[in-house]
């Protein structure tokens, strides 16, 4: 077990040096670089501007300049905002609770709808519930997050009033009950794709499981359908499923960024688009890097999930 | 296609649509559906244009925000008056070129890729898939912000960019393929008649994982279409006056109280045109699958 959790330590770690460097070269890639935004005030002579860049060590090798900003980086300096010089790891952990609020409950609903919609999908198979849960998903994966965001808005919000448009909160209220009502669309917009990719993968992980000899035994013991199917069909069939949502994550972290911009919502992907707006590079950098090292984070601990649940998995 | 090796001389005398794989996805009735709705939407937007009595620029302030069939305007007019059928057609032939472009670029190199690292293996191969792996673990809408904000978008450049955020998947397809079609016998007897790797790697592996690289390309149209729509959406792709079906979305959020058909209409054709190379996809997957039970 402990190898087992440091190889694949090590392997993220290895991951993590490989993204520092695309993201470094995304950043370095841009015509102009950090210095597009200086470039651009009134009065700016090129004089200056080598002196910028000779003061921010802009000028150096790009090797150095990324050795310095790595190491930077693991010692939690992620720079300055441009915006209003708050170290970037600040602003944006002032955002990411938002995001994560959201991911979460979006994460939890579709888990539940989507595991009782792939089960029943597998246990009928080729029934009208299954074929329709099955061209329902492929509809749901093709409609816009942010498309359908507009239009839930349209209908709840600004035609029913049932629900308000966007924010997290009213401003001067704040109970729990007033975020509660400010979470519903968002997370059951960010939810509708991640049913359909879940109930899919659930319908076959659940098919594989079924038709095994341990079931039959199961079956044979005399075990009523609901022990043989919660005990021994679903526990089986979740492991794979711990894996998908450790893959899933990026899509996740996706999907909750769009529907951010479309619900004003107060999180990384709001802080991304609003720093985009004021080419603030750093910020941009962080999140970059925040995500991807989120993703890492969240496979890592899917893996180890399912290697303490899985025996199988640590021996191979 | 096992039982095609017995026949004396099956390939020349049988036609494309006698093949097993093209029987089969005709019978398949949801991607049969799917082309038929890609079918309509090209020829509308290729030939809608010229049958509506409006120019997709013309701006005519008299007829702001007039709701769906209002006159002639039978989707009703945007906040300049300007007719949204013609602009809704004319955007879809950029929307469904930058999305069809996108996937060939992203095909061709992804597979490129995975062929390989896939037929190397080793650490070339490792060096490859860390790499893929790397890519794959930012939310590609971050990356392709990022990438469209600092670079002056263009149609080409919003292509190329979108491209290049979604090549990981068909590379870790096709180096699954490649690394199982590696070692079986028909390469053995490839090799040892002395073909060059690269002749190896393009004349016997390609062709035959070419099965989970059009379903993985039909799919990355469609992921295409929808990203170029979020990314005008946002103000960052395909820029106006040039309509895109993502930038005729960018501001419909505030009219959407007063005038909704500038939200509805877009949205439902960048939603029939990715439902439909979904379809079509799904369709593709079950055809060539030999395993696949229908046929």
């Amino acid at each position: 077990m402990l190898r087992f959790l440091f190889g694949r330590l090590w392997q993220s770690l290895v991951l993590l040096v490989i993204v520092s460097v695309i993201g470094f070269a995304v950043l370095n890639l841009a015509p102009g670089g950090p210095l597009s935004q200086f470039a651009l005030t009134p009065g700016m002579t090129q004089a200056q501007l080598a002196r910028i860049a000779h003061q921010m060590g802009l000028d150096r090798p790009l090797p150095i300049q990324y050795w310095e900003w790595f190491t930077r980086l693991l010692q939690g300096d992620w720079g300055r905002s441009y915006r209003d010089n708050q170290p970037v790891l600040a602003v944006i952990w002032s955002h990411l609770m938002a995001t994560l609020l959201l991911m979460g409950t979006s994460t939890v609903i579709s888990v539940i709808i989507g595991t009782w919609v792939g089960v029943l999908g597998a246990l009928k198979r080729y029934s009208i519930f299954d074929y329709a849960a099955t061209v329902g998903a492929m509809v749901a994966l093709s409609i816009p997050t942010f498309w359908f965001g507009l239009i839930a808005i349209y209908l709840f919000a600004l035609r029913l009033g049932w629900l308000p448009a966007g924010n997290m909160y009213t401003i001067g209220d704040g109970s729990v009950l007033d975020y509660a009502v400010h979470l519903i669309m968002p997370s059951l917009v960010l939810a509708f794709v991640n049913v359909a990719v879940w109930s899919r993968y659930m319908r076959t992980a659940v098919l594989d499981v079924m038709n095994q000899d341990f079931v039959r035994t199961a079956r044979a013991k005399g075990l009523t359908r609901w022990a043989v199917l919660t005990r021994h069909i679903l526990r089986n069939a979740l492991v794979p499923m711990i894996t998908l949502l450790g893959l899933q994550l990026p899509t996740i972290l996706g999907g909750a960024l769009v529907t951010e911009t479309v619900f004003t919502w107060p999180g990384m992907g709001r802080l991304f688009l609003d720093s985009l707006g004021y080419s603030d590079y750093p910020v941009v950098m962080g999140l970059l890097m925040l995500s991807a090292v989120l993703v890492l984070i969240g496979n890592l601990m899917a893996d180890i999930a399912v290697a303490v649940i899985d025996p199988r998995i640590r021996l191979g | 296609m096992t039982d095609m090796a017995f026949k004396a001389d099956p390939a020349p005398t049988q036609r494309w649509w006698q093949r097993r794989a093209v029987k089969r996805f005709l019978r398949h009735r949801l991607a049969l559906f799917g082309l038929a709705i890609i079918v309509l939407l090209v020829l509308a937007c290729v030939i809608g244009p010229y049958l509506l009595p409006f120019d997709d620029l013309y701006i005519d302030l008299r007829a702001r925000f007039s709701p769906p069939f209002t006159g002639s305007h039978i989707f009703g007019t945007d906040p300049l008056g300007r007719d949204l059928a013609a602009r809704l057609f004319m955007a879809g032939r950029i929307s469904l070129l930058v999305g069809f472009a996108a996937m060939l670029i992203s095909t061709v190199f992804g597979s490129l890729i995975g062929i390989l690292a896939g037929y190397y293996g080793g650490k070339v191969g490792a060096v490859l898939m860390r790499f893929v792996d790397a890519m794959l673990s930012f939310p590609s809408i971050f990356l392709l912000l990022a990438l469209a904000a600092f670079i002056k978008p263009s149609p080409i450049m919003i292509t190329l960019i979108i491209a290049a955020t979604s090549w990981m998947e068909i590379t870790r397809i096709v180096e699954a393929e490649i690394k199982s079609l590696r070692e079986r016998d028909f390469i053995m007897a490839a090799r040892t008649l002395g073909l060059s790797n690269s002749q190896i790697m393009f004349r016997e592996l390609l062709p035959n994982a070419m099965g989970p690289i059009i379903v993985a390309a039909t799919l990355t149209v469609a992921r295409a279409i929808l990203l170029e729509a979020y990314v005008s959406f946002l103000g960052y792709g395909i820029q106006p006056p040039l309509p895109s079906w993502g930038n005729m979305l960018n501001g419909a959020q505030q009219y959407l109280d007063s005038a909704p058909w500038l939200a509805i209409v877009p949205g439902v054709a960048i939603t029939l045109a990715v439902t439909g190379f979904n379809f079509v996809g799904d369709g593709l997957r079950d055809a060539l699958d030999a395993r696949s039970d229908i046929a």
